[in-house]
């Protein structure tokens, strides 16, 4: 403690002095006041370096979305669930779940899986390639460990995460279920039959996320066909409503361990995260061209750029 | 000696569900139900009643009920899902594909009032497709009993059976003769009785009738061999190969479209091993109408004269 502190007068003083490398060494030490964050911000990094690289090698993918949510499920993956990466078992028995309703974002689980220890990371390599568990869109039919259910036409992973969640009480086993939805994917009808149920039900043992980032791949949803009030509509069909902003790594931390105290209360938990599609890479941002575009050789070199790679690349 | 077989008192193949969904769910805790506002039809209220905290009931939302069942497997349920024939599976086929099949869930696909004899409701809600809808799913079970005591064994059956099963029946009374308490083997093929002219494959409520077809023929000194396809797919290939090597020709009998039904396949298999004559009791690409299960059994040629029409014909072009 006495060490801290005077480190950190140390740091202060150093930095008055404008010196770039104080100034690092402070960052680096701010960082270590918030281990959890920094940790997992160079994961992320790494997370979005992974997607690149891997969509960009077989010309094909969905890269918006995937960076946008890279945040989000790094964070779940590394320091929310309660989950055995090593030791993947279908049923999920005593260990938290995640469902990826949206499965166009299959670049960005199977970094994450493979990343926290699922399977190993050089795997990344083989994405959309022929004869690989690391399909186009995610599925179980390979056997890739950390994936319970095939998706990709979309709609359907709120149903199948409230199924699991009811398992899991009729298992009186008290870990949580998780999903993350599209904004864009709200549109599809099933979504709502789900949200009637679970609230109606009180299947409170169930966190969804909502990849809130306004695209989608004809354009904005807003044109394309508007979900309105989306946090009154969740909240009308009986929901708990929770924000956040999913490119935070400290909101979207704190906003998750927030649901989790949300849970066990009758009422299913949604958090609308507002993320960038793209985001991590300047000129993905603000866009839906890149929803499903992969980049080229000159692209990927320049993404990439923003992108120090943290942990090493696949 | 032809067997005789005798109507013990007829009785709905969806009330042999109904007791079987009980019986498997007394035996497994592990299987739990689900309906989309249909429990009585579906005979599921025995069920309801004994294991409320097993049943879910998900209102008329069918997708989601696929959806969730697919779910409750991963927590090691084994969910029967109950719906109307239509709304279990042309409604839903989407659902089916990726959160059942493709994924490989053990979920029953529990289809009651399947086709024609729906009767008054009409074509909206008389699924002639379903059969060939669920059969062209890589990995699907496709089971069509085709009396009480056949459903109710085919029910339990598929409790201990491991993957997605599409388990069809139908809504009116009919002759119940099969043996009651009997073990429901899927995948194989039921000899009912033996024959050297002809070999009538029948499923579901149709095998009554190739029975009744039977005694006629053999009336007019013809001997039909019997077979009860109660498991369209995996379809029992060396029951159908082996009888046809001895009969030389064929009729199909079923409450079903005549593309993807149970003559369809069978047409595949001896198209591909040992071509055939065949002839094919089905609806001909046309939907069904409002009507009693009789008057519209008659009109789309799927009685017991159909049936009898279509051996002799048959015969002859052998």
């Amino acid at each position: 403690m006495y060490l801290i502190v005077f480190s950190q007068l140390f740091i202060i003083v150093a930095y008055k002095k404008n010196d770039k490398k104080d100034l690092f060494l402070h960052l680096k030490l701010k960082c270590k006041f918030m281990p959890t964050i920094a940790e997992l911000q160079k994961t992320s990094t790494q997370v979005r370096r992974d997607i690149l690289r891997m969509i960009h090698a077989v010309n094909s993918g969905h890269p918006g979305g995937s960076l946008g949510c890279a945040d989000f499920l790094t964070a779940l993956y590394f320091e929310i669930m309660d989950h055995n990466p090593t030791d993947f078992k279908m049923n999920g028995f005593n260990e938290d779940i995640f469902f990826l309703s949206n499965g166009h974002l299959s670049a960005l689980i199977y970094s994450v899986l493979a990343r926290t220890g699922y399977f190993p990371v050089a795997e990344l390599s083989t994405f959309r390639k022929l004869n690989t568990r690391l399909q186009g869109h995610p599925t179980t039919h390979e056997g890739l460990p950390g994936i319970r259910i095939a998706s990709g036409s979309l709609g359907q992973g709120l149903s199948v995460a409230i199924g699991a969640a009811l398992s899991k009480k009729l298992n009186k086993d008290k870990h949580l279920v998780y999903t993350l939805h599209g904004d864009g994917e709200l549109q599809e009808g099933q979504i709502w039959e789900a949200m009637m149920y679970a609230a109606a039900n009180k299947v409170d043992n169930l966190i969804a996320t909502v990849d809130y980032n306004g695209k989608q791949i004809d354009g904005p949803v807003d044109e394309v066909l508007s979900l309105g009030n989306l946090k009154a509509k969740w909240e009308a069909f009986g929901w708990d409503v929770l924000e956040a902003n999913g490119n935070d790594m400290d909101e979207i931390v704190s906003t998750l361990k927030i649901a989790k105290l949300h849970t066990g209360k009758q009422k299913p938990v949604v958090i609308l995260m507002k993320t960038e599609m793209g985001n991590g890479v300047d000129f993905m941002m603000g866009t839906h061209k890149w929803h499903g575009s992969a980049p080229n050789d000159e692209q990927l070199s320049k993404a990439l750029a923003q992108l120090p790679e943290t942990l090493g690349d696949y | 000696m032809r067997k005789k077989y005798t109507n013990s008192g007829s009785n709905d193949t969806r009330s042999g569900f109904g007791e079987g969904l009980l019986e498997a769910g007394r035996r497994n805790s592990n299987v739990v139900a689900l309906c989309a506002d249909l429990i009585g039809s579906l005979k599921m209220d025995a069920f309801v009643k004994e294991f409320p905290d097993r049943f879910y009931q998900a209102g008329i939302a069918e997708a989601n009920m696929i959806g969730m069942a697919a779910g409750l497997t991963i927590g090691g349920k084994i969910p029967f899902a109950g719906t109307f024939a239509n709304f279990a599976t042309g409604r839903v086929y989407d659902q089916i594909r990726q959160s059942v099949a493709y994924s490989g869930k053990n979920v029953k696909i529990c289809a009651s009032h399947a086709g024609l004899t729906l009767g008054e409701d009409g074509a909206t809600h008389q699924i002639l497709e379903d059969i060939g809808l669920m059969k062209m799913l890589p990995g699907m079970t496709v089971i069509n009993p085709c009396d009480f005591n056949q459903t109710k064994a085919a029910t339990i059956a598929i409790a201990e059976y491991e993957g997605p099963v599409y388990l069809r029946f139908g809504r009116p009374k009919v002759p119940n003769f099969t043996a009651a308490n009997q073990v429901f083997e899927i995948g194989k093929a039921l000899l009912l009785n033996e024959g050297s002219d002809v070999t009538i494959f029948a499923t579901g409520h149709l095998v009554w009738h190739a029975i009744e077809a039977g005694e006629i023929l053999a009336e007019k000194g013809i001997e039909a061999e019997i077979i009860n396809i109660h498991t369209i797919k995996p379809l029992d290939r060396e029951a159908v190969i082996n009888s046809v090597k001895k009969t030389h020709c064929v009729v199909t009998a079923e409450e079903h479209q005549m593309n993807g039904g149970l003559g369809d396949s069978i047409a595949q298999l001896l198209a591909l091993q040992l071509p055939t004559p065949m002839e094919m009791v089905a609806v001909n690409d046309s939907f069904g109408e409002s009507g009693t299960p009789e008057q519209l059994m008659e009109k789309y040629g799927l009685n017991t004269e159909a049936i009898v029409n279509a051996a002799l014909k048959v015969i002859s072009r052998k």
